[in-house]
């Protein structure tokens, strides 16, 4: 067994283990997405292989691993992120609440309606923060309130406070922490059900990221969150539930990602199942 | 362990000196460049200063030097100018638009496309005007008119302006596409509403530049049939003169007077296009982003 290590704090693993009490049992726990075999590979290259997993509502589920096992490749088969890429093709099947994602009849522009999504560096567009937030709503069409919905978005994202006096002000003004909670103040203006995040806080210092963990936190309860992150910490703090992905090499050294293990956080950083996890975990490797 | 003294010193003179003669060159370009352009600024304008009044501006052509003017001259050349934007624009940033977010580059035609475009802009502008005389004025039966220099001068500056827009479009980062598009945007709405609005200034940039190069231009006007000799004020589907048409005509008269108001018209013309290129910089300077 492995307790509790220099990777993950003392204080860490105590909260983990309240944390697997007040997890649900899975007979209670809403299924979001039911991942089935699923690849993707960049013009025949295989990226990722043969993951299954179930994503539950209003949970965080984090997505760890070393640089190149297909954690991010993964997040972005979810919003049909990858379909931009020319030579990007997705296997397997992914159900959003039982509907195949990847159906014949599937509208891209439907799916990002309602999957949100937060990127590694803050994009936020070079138009005013109102402009940012109103952007969604505005290609969506759901301009009726627009301003109230600006600003539900904006204090959802605990940003309100610091713009409300220049809104009008250009987005680019933002400190990096404040364009990042831009971004998900951005994102939540269309009330999506689901908010991918892919590393949304390695650009950032030690306070912003802080900030935007406490946000995951409060965010938990309205919303089912996917996160990808490369600090473990982040992962151990934030997460109810994680999934360690790691590389394969094949018979012609191609790298492949794969899922090695999924469970509650504090299994997966306390007693981990596979030695692989338990090596990452640890330190040992990645 | 101690360093001893005059370590730190080169031991010869030989790459500081490779060093001197190289910013020397730089210099001596420069000089060059700016010298040349200076003395033939300053030439014309001390020869030509004089006769820059109401008489050039406001009346029309004459034999007689001391009432001559330029207006038809200069309205022709300001028409010329709002056609083009108007044909230029659209078309160029549309294509640039379809090739930057619409082309598969694994076709051959937009592979094809793309190689005519880069190779169009080079041709020489004789070329299009011959061009211009061959399909438009005498092909479609357009006539000597000042529509059709204003057609010949916007294929001329296209591919300019095409290239220009281009950039500009290319300067936008992915990471603003992808943001749009995971909000629920469509390719439309992306372009549309993101990626254009983002790229205006290095398109303005390019079109004004493209612009004082079209108006510029001479040879290909003189092709499509610009008279030398207009008395009277353009209309778009009448003949027409051009600044510098009238300008080649002034300089080529025997009379000294005359050279004296060439001067005069390069002036004008001068002023016209420097204050177009001092706004497509004022543009860029004022709208330039960093990502």
């Amino acid at each position: 067994m492995v307790t509790a290590t220099s990777v993950t704090m003392a204080d860490v693993s105590i909260n983990l283990a309240e944390r697997e009490q007040q997890l649900p049992p899975k007979e209670f726990r809403e299924v979001v997405f039911d991942v089935n075999d699923l690849g993707v590979s960049y013009n025949g290259n295989q990226a990722l292989q043969g993951v299954s997993l179930e994503i539950y509502r209003n949970f965080v589920t984090a997505f760890i691993g070393p640089s190149g096992c297909g954690k991010s490749t993964f997040i972005r088969c979810f919003n049909h992120l990858n379909a931009l890429i020319p030579g990007a093709v997705v296997e397997g099947t992914i159900l959003y609440h039982g509907e195949d994602l990847y159906g014949a009849h599937v509208d891209p522009v439907e799916v990002r309606k309602r999957i949100g999504m937060v990127f590694q560096k803050p994009n936020p567009f070079p138009k005013s923060i109102y402009d940012n937030v109103a952007f969604g709503p505005r290609v969506l069409g759901m301009t009726d309130g627009l301003d109230e919905r600006v600003e539900r978005a904006l204090e959802q994202a605990a940003l309100w406070d610091e713009v409300k006096d220049r809104l009008k002000a250009s987005a680019l003004s933002l400190s990096g922490g404040q364009q990042q909670r831009l971004c998900i103040a951005r994102c939540l203006a269309v009330e999506p059900e689901v908010i991918l995040m892919d590393e949304p806080a390695s650009a950032l210092d030690p306070i912003a990221t802080t900030r935007i963990e406490d946000l995951m936190h409060d965010l938990k309860r309205d919303y089912t969150i996917v996160v990808v992150t490369h600090n473990m910490q982040q992962a151990a703090r934030v997460a109810d539930l994680t999934a360690f992905f790691s590389i394969t090499r094949g018979a012609e050294g191609q790298r492949t990602g794969i899922l090695v293990e999924y469970d509650a956080t504090s299994k997966i950083f306390t007693q981990p199942f596979d030695k692989r996890t338990e090596d990452y975990v640890t330190g040992r490797f990645g | 362990m101690s360093v001893s003294a005059g370590r730190l010193r080169s031991d010869g003179p030989r790459g500081r000196w490779s060093g001197r003669a190289f910013y020397g060159f730089l210099l001596f370009s420069l000089v060059i460049g700016f010298s040349t352009l200076g003395a033939l600024v300053l030439q014309v304008v001390l020869k030509g200063y004089k006769w820059v009044d109401l008489v050039l501006l406001f009346e029309p052509p004459s034999a007689e030097p001391l009432i001559a003017g330029a207006e038809p001259a200069i309205l022709a050349t300001i028409y010329l100018g709002v056609l083009l934007l108007l044909f230029t624009v659209p078309l160029g940033v549309g294509t640039a638009i379809y090739l930057e977010e619409y082309a598969d580059r694994d076709r051959w035609y937009n592979r094809l496309l793309e190689v005519n475009i880069q190779n169009l802009a080079a041709v020489p502008s004789i070329v299009y005007g011959i061009l211009g005389l061959a399909f438009l004025v005498r092909g479609i039966g357009l006539g000597r008119v000042l529509l059709a220099g204003a057609m010949i001068l916007t294929l001329l500056v296209l591919p300019t302006v095409i290239i220009a827009a281009r950039e500009a479009i290319r300067a936008v980062p992915d990471s603003i596409r992808q943001a749009a598009y995971a909000l629920g945007a469509t390719k439309w709405q992306v372009v549309w509403r993101q990626v254009l609005p983002a790229a205006t200034p290095g398109i303005a940039t390019g079109s004004i530049l493209a612009l004082s190069r079209g108006l510029g231009e001479t040879a290909p006007l003189l092709l499509v049939g610009a008279l030398t000799y207009v008395s009277f004020n353009p209309t778009i589907l009448g003949e027409f003169t051009a600044l510098p048409v009238q300008i080649y005509q002034w300089v080529a008269r025997p009379q000294e007077e005359f050279r004296v108001l060439a001067a005069s018209g390069i002036i004008v013309l001068l002023a016209i296009l420097l204050t177009l290129n001092a706004f497509a910089i004022w543009l860029r300077n004022r709208y330039e982003r960093r990502w």
